[in-house]
């Protein structure tokens, strides 16, 4: 079976920082032609814009050339194919595959049924690992390295995949954790058990001020409406955990805001132009980050 | 099967058998899932003869299974594991108990139990499903390989 990238936990410590390391080389130069005899299958099985153009763009600029589909409307799976055998099919024509799936588990099996590279963009609530990887690239941008961070997670922490890959992907270079949530969506205690056996460091307030000033990454997450069962509940908690610029005065000079995006209205467009805000650059790392994995997992790097 | 007359020590509520394998301790209301499990209610030519809701003072009620003529491998008895932890393995020679088994919870289990997320893969496309399992404080926990999330033992479907 070649290596796939499924679970962040499918990567050692040390193919994650060999990744970061690549994925500066090419944010360096974006015109890397080496993989221009591959073909790279994307298959989304689920709609998704952001990760889908970051992905084909990764490929292109690699030289790759790309394949695939965007909705399941007009392709066999509409006519009840199983995932086996289009993965089956499809690992016929191509060097790779990405692809997003709504059921938690699919890239995982996909896996274990293709003859090339799967990379997970994404299988329902469960993993997204290539987004866990731009995250840390972000974070080493940001502040030179990976070591000894003070992460603020803010949101929905319950649901959250990002947050729970991002814990597990950043437990191998000493950081410590504040988890702002409201009671309704809290840090689920497996996750608390895994820093507590790493020996971890990590709080939790309701209130986004208390630890503001003492963090280095603030991972602002959304807060969605559909995760409270009752409606006055999301009323009374959705503004402690909006970020606003002027809640921004006493922060770390380093300090900055990262989110996975969309967001949709937990950080005001005030912050926007704070020299805090990275967001948006955050994004544009996902090709850097998407560009080295393929190539890793092609053997080119 | 089980005698209606008062029984005795000397009675057995379920038959003797000559050579083959006695499973016994295993929880009354799982009797027919331990059947299912190890695929007796499928293609078996062998004698099989049981009793549920039998007095036991270890678990209350308890089923009993005799199989005549067979002897189950580790790999295949262990699998009952997931409902009847506690269940003893008696292996018969000439009406005689000639060894005795305890069963131990299988590190993975494969194409058994169902997940319980209703969004895992296995639940929606031929896929078999596939645990690893961790039992602390009598609780089984099944992690799924694939959509990575908890089933416990207490909400196990076959």
């Amino acid at each position: 079976m070649p290596k796939s990238l499924i679970s962040i936990s499918d990567f050692t410590k040390e193919e994650m920082l060999h990744i970061l390391d690549v994925a500066g080389e090419f944010e360096k130069n974006k015109s890397q032609n080496f993989l221009h005899d591959k073909v790279i299958a994307c298959l989304f099985f689920e709609p998704s814009t952001r990760t889908r153009l970051s992905f084909e763009t990764a490929s292109n600029r690699l030289g790759a050339r790309v394949i695939g589909f965007s909705d399941v409307a007009n392709t066999s799976v509409s006519k009840g194919e199983t995932l086996k055998d289009t993965i089956k099919m499809v690992s016929n024509y191509v060097d790779l595959i990405v692809m997003r799936h709504p059921l938690e588990g699919a890239a995982r099996y996909a896996s274990e049924v293709a003859s090339v590279p799967v990379i997970n963009a994404g299988d329902g609530a469960n993993q997204h690992p290539t987004q866990t990887m731009l995250d840390m690239y972000t974070i080493k941008q940001t502040q030179g390295h990976l070591e000894n961070m003070n992460i603020n997670m803010v949101g929905d922490l319950k649901y959250g995949r990002t947050v729970h890959s991002l814990i597990q992907a950043m437990s191998y270079f000493s950081p410590s954790f504040v988890f702002t949530a409201p009671p309704e969506l809290k840090m689920p205690q497996e996750y608390k058990d895994f820093l507590t056996s790493k020996k971890i460091p990590f709080t939790e307030t309701e209130d986004l001020m208390e630890h503001i000033n003492d963090t280095d990454i603030l991972y602002m997450t959304r807060v969605q409406q559909e995760r409270f069962t009752d409606p006055m509940e999301y009323e009374k908690v959705k503004n402690c955990f909006r970020l606003t610029a002027s809640m921004l005065g006493g922060c770390k000079k380093n300090m900055k805001i990262l989110h996975p995006l969309p967001r949709v209205g937990e950080i005001t467009q005030d912050v926007d132009d704070t020299p805090f805000a990275y967001y948006f650059r955050q994004a544009g790392n996902g090709m850097f980050v998407r560009m080295a994995i393929i190539a890793y997992l092609l053997g080119a790097r | 099967m089980g005698t209606v007359k008062k029984i005795t020590e000397k009675t057995l509520q379920v038959n003797a058998i000559e050579n083959g394998t006695v499973l016994d301790h295993i929880p009354a209301d799982q009797l027919f899932k331990v059947i299912q499990i190890l695929g007796l209610d499928k293609e078996c030519k062998n004698q099989i003869t049981f009793g549920t809701n039998l007095e036991s003072k270890k678990l209350g009620r308890k089923a009993i299974i005799k199989i005549a003529d067979r002897v189950f491998k580790p790999k295949e008895i262990n699998k009952i594991a997931l409902v009847a932890p506690d269940a003893k393995i008696n292996i018969i020679k000439d009406f005689k108990v000639i060894e005795k088994k305890v069963i131990s919870i299988p590190k993975e289990i494969v194409g058994i139990a169902k997940c319980m997320n209703p969004a895992c893969i296995t639940n929606h496309q031929p896929v078999p499903t596939r645990f690893t399992t961790s039992y602390e404080n009598k609780h089984l926990k099944l992690l799924c390989h694939y959509c990575e999330k908890t089933t416990d033992g207490e909400n196990l479907q076959l």
